[in-house]
């Protein structure tokens, strides 16, 4: 009698668990067979060997070099660093697009906090293919022919064939200048990671001194590179595709609304008593704002922003409906080239989890030391 | 060495609260005055624009051609409405997918009041989605058969909706149980699953579905392109929903499993009468925006060349007959995602409020 409770308890514990077992090894092994079958009757096998042969197909824009005549190793690769800069420009973009946005809406200001409102149900409401598909058409149809380029501020050109900035070069030696910028950076970000923002902002003072004076006994000057319009197109300064443009433009718009909630929610999230003991002990405004309700603000925002971060990664595979050639489209090439879809989608999905991980990695990071400068 | 105060502390006066609300607040202090200058320098930038495109300059009636040189072709969503709601469904037939989304919007309106939360209201949704699913198909009591790929428009992105959320909800408690049940082997498999599906893109899952689909299935199996965009819908929903659940159920106190147990209460009585309910209470806003993301997902079968609204207007815009209307036709088409997504979040504020109310 004494024995039959653990036992009982061990059969609870262990049958559910070899079950489980049984049926996922099960299902496996007839997914394998399955696709094994269906693989030999189409006289093919699972082999990344194509990955070393010649991809043979342009890729409109690359920040990694790449040609047809390249792999299609290289290709994948190609895509990855597309996806990569994508995702990085429209998380920076959004979240200082975000800020203002939450700050509007809570402000008070009936305008202002209209204008932000209605702007943010509008883009959280409505899917972002369509926002892209929308601004893709304002990009390319709507826009007039480089002779009658549109200028909405001076040194910004925009028409048909996409966005020109005018860029700035540095005239004269100015490499001591650059060792001088880097080194300060490189010690103000390692003195902020480390906690001590007071010493980080003595560096940079002094980094800042260093260059002014710098700048004035090497003699040096600024170049402005104005795009100006060629025989077809405006050439000089820096210029984006439509297709990069209408992406970057749709989803930092999208990101921007669901940003600016979350930091609306962070700091709605701090209890009235923080801002009222605030003022009780005579801080300003400005103090427990910094001080006081920041910093608590922005324990609570981190996990949101965390997913929010991971969706605008997994939003940049919708550069295919524009033409942008991220990882996930330049994937789906492959497959249509090569046939390989099971190792192309598996590539692909471990390569998106590896960059979630990492996101949501470094926001970990963020946290922890987050709370380090909160104390 | 003196450790008595003798000066009484310096006392700082508090900072006067100052927050006019109203439209004080569009005058006062530099700040508030600056960006009302602003907004309003923009605003009458940008409104007399967009009046002359959308209204002086709008095309109501006419042709294809008083269209060219002019201002929003308001014309073409009125010849296109048809084909961007429904699709390429025969002309003959329209009644059907009006009848279609007519029951499903019945449907939700007669679930949203509490009192009509009620087992008869579960059976209805489930005759109802029947009935849907035989009028779009046809074949049956004397409707001509209508197949699949004929399917399109807002019937698409509705059964799309319903039917992932109403698939993944059973099965994404069952992984927020699996991923909370003290047993590893189930807890890791119920994990990992829901971390695969919410870290690889919907876009790739779905091409994924699309080009495996021959792979994983014998040859006499042909799924059609809808099922299988339902069926990664279907596993996205659960993990999603997962989540949220997960997190309603991690708020309900243990002491109500204890105390539901001790009154000799079923498992699946502990779980659907006790702990449920309160569990859904929690989560009702991560639910809602689950609900709506859902929703906005549907849009994404755009990549598989699957016809839901947006995948509709985009075809209409290749109609050369007409100068490429791209800006009202996808306005028209977020406004139909906007009313039903914007209409969930209202719905879900009420309902927050009035159970906030009731628990007291």
């Amino acid at each position: 009698m004494q024995r039959s409770k653990p036992s009982r308890d061990m059969l609870r514990w262990w049958l559910p668990q070899a079950l489980f077992a049984l049926v996922f090894m099960a299902f496996i092994a007839v997914m394998v067979g399955m696709v094994e079958h269906n693989l030999s009757v189409r006289g093919m096998a699972l082999d990344f060997g194509f990955l070393g042969s010649t991809a043979r197909f342009p890729l409109s824009e690359t920040i990694v070099p790449y040609s047809p005549s390249a792999t299609f190793a290289r290709a994948l690769l190609a895509g990855l660093g597309n996806t990569v800069v994508l995702a990085l420009v429209v998380i920076v973009l959004s979240t200082l697009l975000g800020v203002p946005l939450a700050l509007a809406r809570r402000s008070g200001h009936p305008l202002a906090g209209g204008v932000a409102c209605s702007f943010i149900d509008a883009v959280r409401n409505t899917p972002l293919v369509v926002q892209l598909l929308f601004w893709y058409g304002v990009l390319t149809v709507g826009l007039p022919p480089p002779g009658k380029s549109l200028q909405p501020i001076p040194g910004i050109f925009l028409n048909d064939r996409g966005l020109y900035l005018t860029s700035f070069g540095i005239t004269g030696t100015a490499l001591p200048l650059l060792l001088v910028a880097v080194g300060g950076l490189v010690a103000v970000a390692v003195l902020a990671w480390r906690g001590r923002l007071h010493q980080a902002s003595l560096v940079t003072l002094a980094t800042v001194i260093a260059a002014a004076v710098l700048w004035v006994s090497l003699g040096l000057g600024v170049a402005p590179d104005v795009p100006h319009l060629d025989r077809y197109n405006f050439i000089g300064g820096w210029s984006f595709t439509p297709e990069f443009a209408a992406v970057v433009v749709g989803s930092v718009l999208y990101a921007s609304g669901f940003v600016a909630e979350i930091i609306r929610a962070g700091i709605a999230a701090v209890p009235c008593g923080q801002w009222d003991a605030c003022r009780a002990m005579g801080l300003s405004d400005r103090q427990s704002l910094r001080l006081v309700i920041v910093p608590q603000a922005l324990r609570v925002m981190v996990p949101p922003m965390t997913s929010q971060f991971a969706s605008i990664l997994k939003n940049s595979t919708l550069a295919l409906l524009v033409g942008y050639p991220d990882l996930n489209s330049v994937a789906n090439t492959t497959m249509n080239h090569t046939g390989h879809a099971l190792e192309c989608v598996v590539l692909v999905a471990f390569v998106y989890l590896i960059l979630a991980a990492a996101i949501s990695l470094g926001m970990g990071l963020l946290e922890r030391r987050s709370a380090r400068w909160a104390r | 060495m003196n450790y008595v105060q003798t000066s009484p502390e310096p006392q700082l006066a508090p900072t006067p609260v100052r927050s006019p609300r109203g439209f004080g607040t569009l005058i006062n202090g530099g700040a508030n005055l600056l960006a009302t200058l602003v907004l309003v320098a923009a605003l009458e930038q940008a409104l007399p624009h967009l009046m002359a495109w959308a209204v002086t300059h709008g095309v109501w009636q006419g042709s294809a051609g008083t269209c060219r040189h002019a201002g929003a072709c308001w014309l073409f969503l009125r010849e296109k409405a048809p084909f961007i709601l429904f699709g390429i469904y025969p002309e003959t037939q329209m009644w059907r997918p009006i009848a279609v989304v007519t029951v499903l919007a019945a449907l939700t309106l007669w679930t949203m009041p509490r009192a009509h939360w009620t087992r008869w209201t579960l059976g209805a949704w489930g005759a109802g989605l029947m009935l849907v699913l035989v009028l779009m198909a046809g074949g049956i009591a004397g409707l001509a058969p209508v197949p699949v790929s004929s399917w399109g428009g807002l019937p698409v992105t509705l059964l799309l909706t319903v039917l992932s959320l109403a698939l993944g909800f059973p099965l994404g408690l069952a992984l927020a149980l699996g991923r909370r049940s003290p047993l590893p082997l189930i807890r890791y498999g119920a994990t990992g699953f829901v971390e695969v599906l919410r870290g690889v893109p919907v876009v790739t899952l779905l091409f994924a579905a699309s080009f495996l689909a021959p792979l994983l299935f014998p040859e006499t199996v042909r799924l059609e392109n809808l099922t299988r965009a339902l069926g990664v819908f279907t596993l996205v929903s659960a993990a999603y929903l997962c989540e949220v659940l997960r997190g309603g159920l991690q708020g309900v106190a243990h002491g109500q499993w204890e105390s539901a147990q001790a009154l000799g209460l079923r498992y699946r009585d502990v779980l659907l009468v006790v702990i449920l309910p309160q569990a859904i209470r929690k989560v009702l806003p991560p639910l809602t925006s689950t609900i709506i993301v859902v929703i906005k997902n549907t849009s994404l079968v755009v990549v598989v060349g699957l016809f839901d609204l947006v995948s509709a207007g985009r075809v209409v815009l290749n109609d050369p007959a007409w100068p490429m209307p791209y800006a009202e036709t996808y306005l028209m088409v977020a406004l139909v995602y906007f009313v039903i997504c914007y209409g969930v979040a209202c719905y879900s504020r009420h309902l927050e409020k009035s159970l906030a109310e009731s628990r007291r």
